[in-house]
């Protein structure tokens, strides 16, 4: 079912909503800030992987900015925001037909196209956080694959149920739940898809046989801070203008992640005697995934209790994870999965239809107002949407097994997949490298894929 | 007294120690090299750089040891590194003139004697 205004090229004559220019620039920075958050967790990643998998891992973000951004532009941006249907949109908007440079929604004072771009990098950044779980070990067009058909069958459809009009949107939903920058959509989605890969693709083959330590520290706490800077354009970018709903949830971006960090120092503290970096970068991020549901819909004070609650499942989480066969192996699901989750029921129990007089857009009052029927709308989206892309990550695995192998040989993970899959090093010197003239070069082996296989050849 | 110089896999060396420190031998040294054992190039390309890596990240291992502990270091390597491939390494072992631990000048067998560990 195609929307009767959509269809039209021109929606000049409905009363077009007008353009705002502050809006609309705050809008492109947003957009600028949510992109460099996938160059930003590949360091996170990248850092806490061996170096013989430092490109590997960076590139599984890297390359979700290349093939997710077209197929989102192409396809998955009309799956999710097109149409009114309860479950998935249409292809009105295929291709970026009719995505113009007007205001859309009436509510709304940014071009479409904007709201398209801005979208785009939440995209993104969703599969890519999945990748944390099967480093090290995941063939790279296996993961590839994988990604396109993830964002398809499962961002796309939770994004029309909570942002697009679907089931479980607030307004013109039947549920809604409120989920301001994706909590369920984002974080949820992807920690429970991360479950699900690790458990599929199965451990490391040194996993809990030796230790598997991070290579570059420095890289993690790099990849956290420029995951904080792009977590303001992904948090208060969500208000979709620059108005006073976009502060509080800037001002909670800011509180959240501090107060997660102190309360994870402290727990550090307690149980080993030290506050280590590495859990410093994972309280930032904890914090972080655990405010963005919330970011819109509570108060500053609000905000730091949620924050310093974000740590408590999380850092646990961690601590038994590691105890398990579960190599979820950079624990994408105890902190953005119990992230995530957190902050969907928390939203429930904060959120407040007006703070300090000024009323919030999308809120409603919540359980510490009296009103604990928001609390069971969070909680069912979660179940619902917890569900969804642990099935549907399993069912997606489980075809893409069928015709690919889901991991590296034995032997691209003991060299390390840089120059397994990638033939690259992410630490060379260069010495001992021979230049190759053009007619001494090897046929790839995709290129020529009848004639002998040299096993040094490159495939990925 | 053997000096035994050992070139083996970077992959390997976490093996390599666990089965050394379980025959209890102890005291050794660990250097990152680059070496070339007869196995096949990685060919690399960075942009319109193609290159052919004629060495490899291997890792070298010195460890002294007094006659009885010869054979049964020289084994524990042997196992623990082997995967069958070309490129696995080596393992010399080489005569040893005199040893002395610097701290207190102790020489030659009492010196490749490893001390009680203090845990």
């Amino acid at each position: 079912m195609i929307h009767p205004l959509l269809t039209l090229p021109t929606l000049a004559t409905a009363a077009a909503p007008a353009l705002n220019g502050a809006d609309t620039a705050w809008m492109m920075i947003a957009t600028a800030l949510v992109l460099v958050m996938t160059p930003g967790l590949a360091f996170f990643y990248g850092g806490l992987v061996r170096s013989k998998n430092a490109l590997n891992t960076k590139m599984m973000s890297f390359a979700a900015m290349g093939f997710i951004g077209v197929l989102w532009a192409l396809i998955g941006f009309s799956l999710a925001f097109s149409g009114d249907g309860k479950w998935i949109g249409n292809f009105a908007y295929l291709g970026l037909r009719h995505v113009g440079l007007a205001p859309h929604d009436p509510a709304h004072t940014i071009p479409f196209l904007l709201f398209m771009a801005y979208q785009t990098t939440f995209a993104i950044i969703t599969p890519a956080l999945i990748s944390g779980a099967i480093v090290e070990r995941m063939r790279f067009r296996t993961y590839l694959l994988f990604i396109a058909l993830w964002s398809l069958l499962v961002y796309a459809p939770v994004a029309h149920w909570i942002w697009g009009g679907g089931w479980l949107s607030a307004g013109h939903g039947d549920v809604g739940v409120m989920d301001f920058a994706g909590g369920a959509v984002v974080h949820i989605t992807a920690g429970v898809a991360a479950l699900v890969a690790a458990s599929l693709l199965g451990p490391r083959k040194d996993y809990s046989r030796q230790a598997l330590l991070p290579h570059n520290v420095p890289f993690v706490l790099l990849g956290t801070g420029l995951l904080w800077l792009g977590w303001f354009g992904f948090n208060a970018g969500s208000a979709l203008a620059a108005n006073p709903q976009a502060v509080l949830a800037f001002v909670n971006s800011l509180l959240a992640p501090c107060a997660a960090l102190v309360v994870w120092s402290l727990l550090d503290m307690f149980r080993g005697g030290r506050i280590t970096a590495v859990g410093s970068a994972t309280a930032i991020v904890v914090g972080l995934a655990t405010i963005t549901p919330a970011a819109g819909f509570v108060a500053p004070s609000s905000a730091l209790i949620i924050g310093a609650i974000a740590a408590f499942p999380s850092y646990y989480a961690i601590l038994y994870r590691a105890k398990t066969r579960l190599d979820d192996s950079l624990d994408v699901f105890s902190a953005h999965g119990l992230g995530g989750i957190t902050g969907m029921l928390l939203v429930g129990v904060f959120c407040r239809a007006s703070i300090g007089g000024v009323p919030i857009p999308g809120s409603t009052d919540g359980a510490l107002m009296g009103h604990p029927d928001q609390l069971g709308r969070q909680a069912l989206a979660v179940l619902v949407v917890g569900l969804y892309s642990g099935v549907a990550t399993f069912v997606i695995l489980k075809l893409v097994g069928l015709v690919m192998p889901l991991r590296a040989t034995g032997r691209q993970e003991d060299r390390g997949l840089d120059i397994g899959l990638h033939g690259e090093e992410a630490y060379t010197t260069g010495e001992g490298a021979l230049l190759l003239m053009e007619h001494e070069r090897p046929v790839t082996t995709s290129a020529n894929p009848a004639g002998p296989k040299p096993r040094n050849l490159v495939e990925a | 007294m053997k000096l035994i110089v050992a070139v083996i896999r970077p992959e390997k060396l976490n093996e390599v120690l666990k089965a050394l420190y379980k025959a209890e031998v102890r005291g050794l040294s660990v250097s990152r090299i680059q070496g070339h054992g007869g196995e096949t190039d990685e060919v690399e390309t960075y942009r319109g750089t193609t290159v052919r890596m004629k060495l490899q990240e291997k890792v070298r291992l010195e460890i002294g040891v007094s006659e009885p502990f010869v054979d049964v270091a020289v084994n524990a390597i042997l196992d623990a590194a082997h995967t069958g491939e070309i490129g696995d390494g080596k393992v010399f072992v080489l005569p040893v003139d005199h040893v002395y631990r610097i701290r207190n000048r102790e020489a030659d067998r009492a010196a490749v004697t490893p001390i009680p560990n203090p845990d």
